[in-house]
């Protein structure tokens, strides 16, 4: 119960951190979903062994990180939340892959383990930059730069309601979950026809619900187009923030910047 | 004026479950009156607000709202007339921000923006709540959510208002309040409630209803003093009409 409460409450954070007013905040939203797309473009294009060229991202997400003001431990917490995802998706390249790459002393690494920590990586950084953009955007403002990115209408609408129920069904669940919770005393885990009862009856309470906000549109004169106030405005500034991240990235994409430190590095040693 | 009259005959309603909801009800309310309609759990109260805007329409009898008799064709000039306030905010309160909600019906009314606008604040600054605008209805108070719900109605303009249990679940502060807003209205109000209280506060007029029919229909007060009639409507009198049993003092006269 406590997991589903705090998860409810991180939600209540995540809104809370996009109403802060940083020039990271300020930036149109739409230049904000256009930059985060493209740096998840160059970070998944990637090619399957690299690491080191990916890191300056990193870089560039703990910069803005900085000026936005959002705090790494909530960004980590988050992270490890979802990582289990990435690692089933990458566990089983150590195994299949076992070309050696690198000798390291008496280890060699296989390129399985570098691809892995590839995943892991690109996992990392993408994740990072959706919680950052929604964290410094909200998502009804990310909705709305969609609409008018020309997204298709009904999808802005469906992402709209259900962010708006969201916390009114997790409410509910949670209303049910407490009350089980109380009468099923030592029991603690919850046997598997209960379980199918609660959602059952969290469905039914659902649609019955759905039914009366459908009932109060059409009192209020819903004809099937939901109408968003659009007060989304391109200064200069948005654009030559676009402009200068897309460079950035590209240069970080096509330059393998840490190799050419490293170099540069050893050739004043040397 | 008399076009803001609500006129129902005969009309009767039974749910596909086989459960007759309503039950030859007739009345007519005329323009500017505040009417309570109270009952039971149960008793048929919601079937009938729903016929009032068109969201059933009468199985058999008529309902006339206005200039209107409710039938598909008009449904949609009624529900200009109508405004309904739901029992539940939460329901009445979908978009992202208090803005919007209170925007979404004019806006479908096809006004032009700078009308929107003006008919946002005004309907803001009538409840009270201008000061949440920018707010998402999930983070407000059930009161504020109250207050704004009724905002999003009034942005439309309408002459009737129909409510349904508008005080339930609030604190006694948000409760008075709520009382002198709707008090300081100058449409036909209906309200169906349990808070016999604040219907003698708003309503100088009272329907009982019981199993679907109408029990009594007239003024509040002797209503309210017939204390057989609402112990068979499983109702009782107000607490302000009942003795105080601490002092021991008699109920106030009203």
């Amino acid at each position: 119960m406590a997991k589903i409460e705090s998860a409810f409450f991180d939600l209540s954070y995540l809104e809370n951190l996009a109403g802060g007013n940083t020039p990271i905040h300020r930036l149109d939203p739409r230049i904000k979903v256009l930059t985060t797309a493209i740096f998840m473009l160059c970070v998944v294009s990637f090619d399957k062994y690299i690491i080191s060229a990916m890191l300056p991202f990193g870089l560039f997400l703990v910069v803005i990180m900085g000026l936005a003001n959002i705090p790494a431990s909530y960004l980590v917490k988050k992270l490890l939340l979802v990582s289990p995802f990435a690692i089933m998706v990458g566990i089983f390249n150590p195994f299949l892959d076992q070309q050696p790459l690198l000798q390291l002393g008496t280890y060699t690494i296989t390129g399985g383990w570098i691809s892995f920590l590839s995943i892991l990586l690109r996992f990392t950084l993408t994740v990072s930059a959706v919680l950052i953009l929604i964290a410094t955007t909200g998502f009804n403002a990310i909705c709305m730069a969609m609409v008018k990115m020309h997204m298709p209408k009904i999808f802005a609408v469906q992402l709209l309601i259900l962010y708006r129920y969201i916390f009114v069904l997790i409410d509910e669940g949670l209303c049910m979950h407490r009350a089980r919770a109380l009468r099923s005393f030592q029991r603690r885990a919850m046997s598997l026809k209960t379980f199918a009862h609660l959602v059952g009856q969290l469905l039914l309470r659902t649609l019955d619900r759905a039914q009366r906000i459908h009932l109060a549109m059409l009192c209020r004169g819903f004809d099937g187009t939901i109408r968003i106030r659009q007060i989304l405005c391109i200064k200069a500034a948005d654009l030559f923030a676009l402009a200068g991240c897309a460079g950035l990235f590209f240069i970080m994409r096509y330059y393998d910047l840490p190799e050419m430190l490293g170099r540069f590095v050893t050739g004043l040693i040397a | 004026m008399s076009h803001h009259i609500v006129e129902v005959q005969d009309l009767n309603h039974t749910y596909p479950d086989g459960t007759k909801a309503v039950r030859g009800i007739s009345f007519r309310i005329h323009h500017g009156e505040s009417v309570a309609v109270v009952g039971a759990n149960g008793a048929g109260k919601s079937t009938l607000l729903l016929h009032l805007n068109g969201y059933l329409t009468p199985q058999t009898g008529t309902v006339r709202i206005g200039d209107f008799p409710l039938t598909k064709a008009t449904v949609a000039n009624i529900r200009k007339t109508v405004g309904m306030i739901f029992q539940n905010s939460d329901d009445q309160l979908f978009m992202p921000t208090v803005y919007e909600d209170v925007a979404f019906g004019p806006q479908n009314l096809g006004l032009p923006p700078e009308e929107v606008e003006l008919r946002v604040v005004d309907a803001l600054n009538r409840t009270n709540v201008a000061h949440l605008r920018e707010r998402p209805p999930y983070k407000l108070s059930g009161g504020e959510k109250r207050a704004v719900a009724i905002a999003t109605v009034l942005s439309m303009s309408p002459d009737i208002l129909v409510m349904d249990e508008p005080t339930s679940n609030l604190d006694p502060k948000a409760r008075r309040a709520l009382i002198e807003l709707l008090g300081g209205f100058q449409h036909t109000k209906i309200i169906a409630t349990h808070d016999l209280d604040m219907v003698l506060d708003l309503c100088e007029r009272t329907i009982v209803i019981h199993e679907g029919k109408i029990m009594a229909d007239g003024p509040t007060v002797t209503i309210f003093q017939d204390v057989e009639l609402l112990a068979a409507s499983h109702l009782e009198k107000p607490l302000r009409m009942q003795a105080c049993p601490v002092c021991n003092s008699s109920a106030q006269a009203i």
